[in-house]
């Protein structure tokens, strides 16, 4: 697993990546009770801003972490906004990205440097 | 964080978990470990206790009630003389130009005028006030007394248990009390749409008072987050966002503050700042309307959003000046102005989010009944 500094969590699997906020970000945010996802079939890019999360207190966004096409998204936590709070790490993922280029991944902090970012 | 202040409750709550931010110049708490949709839907449901000590507590004083009433209605359009003893009434300065300048609670307590004003504009009321009326009234800010609301539909339970007596009260009666050898001023009133109560307690007395509230199964802490969805489902007025110095008692809707006896043909018709320009609203001419906006969808349409006639093109037609989920009501709602054309309720305009003209709704307020005991 992979964490980025905008605190999403991103887990490769051949050349897919899924992608969520973490259990921290989700706790920040508080009560989530609004998700708007990207089209399936979107070309994203990097750092562009691809998902809307709307909580009780404040609106967001989620960057594309890399450069790909989306190829799935998670309908559930649209339907049901507070699963990104009840499972942000697990059931609760946003989209998942089919990545050309997995070099970036290399920037991204893994779990030990994530926690020491978020302090 | 070191130049905000801090009011007598502050160490009970970094006790309990409340995550602390900076609100006119406090540092209050925004939720507690429960978070805001629970604190929302507990207060609706039980009851639940608010610090609101940051607000300005004000006594005026002269030699009697009618003077120091007859005084203040040179600053309010409402009627304080025929206000009776033990009661309350929201008020609103006003300026010359009509705008709304801060709103406020004042109780006959008897002797004295009680004003509790905002904590954004409690220095320049207290200035106004002092100006205004000193020195034919004696103006004392009240600053050795904390202010907490218990509301909710256990807030009568809850308190008559320490506070026997408080049951007999109706909405918008004031008293005093004692507790544990403290002075109490309590109104049956409060800002959430809720049956409830607003106690001004001395500060040494405050932490015990409010343990012993929360020691109530039914009555949590509650922060500034859902207190802010509570008034905005309950329909009620954010000073600085819904009504400002540019914004006049009429378009706001809050033309039945305004008592009969301070209209025109009235016994004390105007004589209060920016009355003619406040009259001239009169009989539906105001130009905007404050209304509620039930937004299509989920996505909440918070304070800013620009509103138009139409799903393309034209000119904004208003804005929304609250808005979030309610969490009672289940999805988005907003409050907002919108020009008098547009104001009937059920009328479909549209709100620009993210570049987007979504469908919105004129809805009627409160979008929760309000729960008063009358």
């Amino acid at each position: 697993m992979k964490y980025t500094e905008e605190h999403e969590w991103l887990q490769v699997e051949g050349d897919i990546v899924t992608v969520g906020i973490t259990a921290h970000a989700a706790e920040q945010l508080g009560d989530v009770v609004f998700v708007e996802l990207p089209e399936v079939g979107t070309e994203v890019t990097l750092d562009e801003e691809i998902v809307v999360i709307e909580s009780v207190k404040a609106a967001s966004d989620i960057l594309a972490p890399l450069d790909g096409e989306v190829v799935e998204v998670n309908d559930a936590i649209v339907n049901e906004p507070s699963k990104v709070n009840d499972d942000p790490e697990g059931e609760a993922w946003f989209f998942k990205l089919k990545v050309s280029d997995m070099s970036p991944m290399d920037d991204y902090m893994d779990e030990a440097g994530y926690k020491n970012f978020i302090g | 964080m070191s130049d905000l202040k801090t009011t007598p409750l502050t160490e009970l709550h970094q006790s309990l978990g409340a995550k602390m931010v900076p609100f006119a110049g406090y540092s209050m708490p925004v939720q507690y470990p429960m978070g805001i949709m629970k604190e929302h839907l507990h207060t609706r449901a039980k009851a639940g206790l608010f610090d609101v000590s940051h607000m300005g507590q004000v006594i005026l004083r002269a030699d009697s009630y009618e003077m120091v009433a007859a005084a203040f209605e040179r600053l309010v359009p409402m009627d304080v003389l025929g206000l009776p003893e033990g009661r309350q009434r929201y008020g609103l300065f006003t300026n010359e130009a009509g705008g709304i300048e801060d709103d406020l609670m004042f109780a006959n307590r008897g002797d004295h005028l009680f004003v509790v004003v905002n904590a954004a504009c409690k220095d320049a009321d207290i200035a106004r006030i002092k100006a205004a009326l000193e020195p034919e009234i004696a103006v004392t800010p009240v600053t050795d007394r904390a202010l907490v609301a218990l509301q909710g539909p256990a807030a009568e339970a809850a308190l008559e248990a320490l506070v026997p007596g408080v049951a007999a009260m109706r909405f918008m009666d004031v008293a005093t009390f004692a507790y544990e050898g403290a002075e109490l001023w309590i109104s049956r009133s409060g800002y959430t749409g809720e049956d409830g109560y607003e106690i001004s307690v001395p500060e040494t007395a405050a932490d015990g008072f409010a343990k012993a509230i929360l020691a109530h199964p039914d009555v949590e802490p509650i922060g500034l987050g859902a207190r802010d969805s509570l008034r905005l489902e309950g329909g009620l007025c954010l000073y600085g966002h819904d009504i400002d110095g540019e914004t006049r008692p009429l378009e706001a809707a809050l033309g039945w503050a305004i008592q009969k006896v301070r209209r025109p043909g009235g016994a004390r018709a105007g004589g209060f700042p920016g009355a003619e320009a406040v009259f001239g609203d009169l009989g539906g001419a105001a130009p905007r309307k404050r209304v509620g906006l039930l937004p299509e969808g989920r996505a909440p349409m918070r304070e800013g959003v620009e509103l138009f006639a139409t799903a393309e093109g034209g000119e904004p037609i208003g804005r929304v000046t609250s808005g979030g989920f309610g969490p009672t009501v289940g999805g988005p709602v907003a409050m907002g102005y919108v020009a008098a054309e547009q104001a009937a309720v059920d009328t479909q305009i549209f709100g620009e989010l993210r570049g987007k003209r979504m469908p919105v709704t004129i809805a009627p307020l409160p979008f929760v009944a309000a729960n008063f005991k009358r």
